[in-house]
C-alpha cells in the first residue's frame, strides 16, 4: 500500500511534520516494494490554503493513506473526496510510524482540527 | 470628518467611547464596523430600520464544460480550487473572490454566483443615524462589509464615528484607512497597557493623529496614563470607573441621554476631540 507522510527533511532518519499543510517536504512510502521517494511540497510558502494545496499534492501522488499528527478541515475535505484515509501517527520517528501502522495499530484521524484560516485573527 | 474609535481588546470601553460620543453631538452618524459582534445598536434602539444584504462573488464550475486541466487550480493564489479525481472543489471560505480563475478558464466553464455573508442595517435614533454591519457566522472575511459600511459614508457630509473591530488586524486597518482622527480607548491595567500599544504602532503606521481616552478610571496608578505621558501622546480624557455608569451601561441605556453628569462628561470630551481633529486637519492641509 502506498502512503504519504508528512517530513521534515528529506531523509528516513528525519522526524514526521507536525504540520500538514506546512510540511516541507511529503514522503511516499509503498509497503509493499519498500520504495520511497521524498516529494517537496510547494504550499508550505503559500499565503493561505496551504492545506487545501497540499493536500492535492498528496492526493496526485496517488497513494492509499495519509499518516500524519494532524490535519485541517479543508484538507481533510480534499483527502477525503480522494478516499485516502488519515491515520494519526503517535511518534515523531518516520519508520517508527511506517511500523505501526504495519502492524494495524494506528488509528483513524478523527479530530480534525478546524484551520487557522482568516486574516491576522484578533 | 470621520472619527475612528479603535482599542486592542474587546471590552475596553470602545462602544461606550464611540456611542456616547455620537450621542452627544450634533446630526451625526455611527458606524458599527464591529460586524462580528456589533453591538451599537443594542444602546441606540434604531427605528426605521432598512436593511441591504452583502454578498461576494464565488466561483463555481459547470462540471459538462470542465476537462479537468486544472489550470485553474493551480492559478488561485489562495488554493481556494483542488480537482480531485473528476470532482472540482471550491473552499469558499478560503476563495478571495478576485474572478482571476473565471476569466482564466479556457473552457469558459466556471462562473460566478452570489453568496451572501452579511448585511447592513440603517436606522435612526434621535440624533444619530446608526449604521450596522453584520457577519455572519462561519465567515472568514468581513472585508467588503467594512468597504461597504464605509463607502457609503464617504459621501455623507456630516461626521462620523466608527466603532472599529477589536485588535490590530487587516479587518481594523480597512476600518481606519480613510479616517481624519482616531481614538484610543485603554484600560488602566498592565495588560491595558499592552494592547493600547499594539493599536498605538497600527495608527502609527498608517500616519492618523490621535488621542487616547482613559477609562476605567481609579484612583492611583495608571499605566495607560504613564505610557501616554511617557510617549508624548495626547490624552483627550477621562472616563470613571463607577457604578453609575456602569449601571447605565449593563442596562444597554446612553449615559449621555439618561445622566446630566455624562452628558457634560461627553461633551467636554468630544469639544475636545473635536478641537484635534480641527488642528490637525489644519496641520496637514
Ligand atoms: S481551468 Fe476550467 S477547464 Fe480547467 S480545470 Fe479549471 S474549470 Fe476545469
Ligand atoms: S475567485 Fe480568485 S480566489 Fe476565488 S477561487 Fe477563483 S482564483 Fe481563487
Amino acid at each position: 500500500m502506498k502512503l504519504a507522510i508528512p517530513v521534515e527533511d528529506k531523509t528516513m532518519e528525519s522526524s514526521v511534520c507536525i504540520s500538514f499543510g506546512r510540511t516541507p517536504y511529503f514522503l511516499i512510502y509503498d509497503t509493499d516494494t519498500k520504495e520511497s521517494f521524498f516529494l517537496v511540497n510547494s504550499a508550505a510558502s503559500s499565503q493561505g490554503g496551504a492545506g487545501i494545496k497540499a493536500a492535492q499534492t498528496v492526493v496526485d501522488t496517488k497513494v492509499e493513506a495519509l499518516l500524519t499528527p494532524r490535519c485541517g478541515e479543508n484538507a481533510a475535505v480534499v483527502i477525503k473526496a480522494a478516499n485516502i484515509k488519515i491515520y494519526k501517527t503517535i511518534k515523531d520517528s518516520i519508520e517508527s510510524s511506517i511500523n505501526t501502522f504495519i502492524e494495524g495499530k494506528l488509528s483513524l484521524l478523527d479530530e480534525i482540527h478546524p484551520g487557522f484560516h482568516g486574516h491576522g485573527g484578533k | 470628518m470621520k472619527i475612528a474609535v479603535l482599542s486592542g481588546k474587546g471590552g475596553t470601553g470602545k462602544t461606550l467611547v464611540s456611542v456616547n460620543l455620537a450621542a452627544a453631538a450634533n446630526e451625526v452618524v455611527y458606524i458599527d464596523c464591529d460586524i462580528e459582534e456589533p453591538n451599537g445598536h443594542l444602546f441606540f434602539k434604531p427605528e426605521k430600520i432598512q436593511s441591504e444584504k452583502i454578498s461576494i462573488k464565488i466561483p463555481y464550475v459547470d462540471e459538462k464544460l470542465c476537462n479537468g486541466c486544472r489550470k485553474c487550480v493551480d492559478f488561485c493564489k489562495f488554493n481556494a480550487l483542488a480537482y480531485i479525481g473528476t470532482k472540482f472543489l471550491v473552499f469558499e471560505e478560503v476563495c478571495h473572490s478576485c474572478g482571476g480563475c473565471v476569466l482564466l478558464c479556457p473552457e469558459k466553464a466556471l462562473f460566478e454566483r452570489d453568496k451572501v455573508i452579511g448585511e447592513i442595517q440603517k436606522g435612526v435614533s434621535e440624533n444619530v443615524t446608526v449604521i450596522s454591519g453584520i457577519m455572519n457566522t462561519g465567515e472568514a472575511s468581513g472585508i467588503p462589509i467594512i468597504k461597504k459600511l464605509l463607502n457609503d459614508v464617504n459621501k455623507d457630509e456630516n461626521h462620523t464615528f466608527i466603532d472599529c473591530p477589536p485588535g490590530s488586524a487587516c479587518i481594523v486597518m480597512e476600518s481606519i484607512k480613510d479616517v481624519d482622527y482616531c481614538i484610543l480607548v485603554a484600560e488602566p491595567t498592565i495588560f491595558g497597557t499592552h494592547n493600547l500599544k499594539m493599536v498605538n504602532d497600527l495608527v502609527k503606521i498608517f500616519n492618523k493623529p490621535y488621542g487616547v481616552v482613559l477609562n476605567k478610571c481609579l484612583e492611583g496608578e495608571n499605566p495607560s496614563e504613564k505610557f501616554c505621558i511617557d510617549n508624548g501622546i495626547q490624552i483627550l480624557g477621562k472616563i470613571p470607573f463607577d457604578n453609575e455608569l456602569g449601571t447605565i451601561n449593563s442596562n444597554a441605556l446612553i449615559s449621555v441621554r439618561e445622566s446630566e453628569k455624562y452628558k457634560d462628561l461627553f461633551c467636554i470630551l468630544l469639544q475636545t476631540v473635536m478641537k484635534e481633529v480641527q488642528r490637525e486637519t489644519v496641520i496637514n492641509s
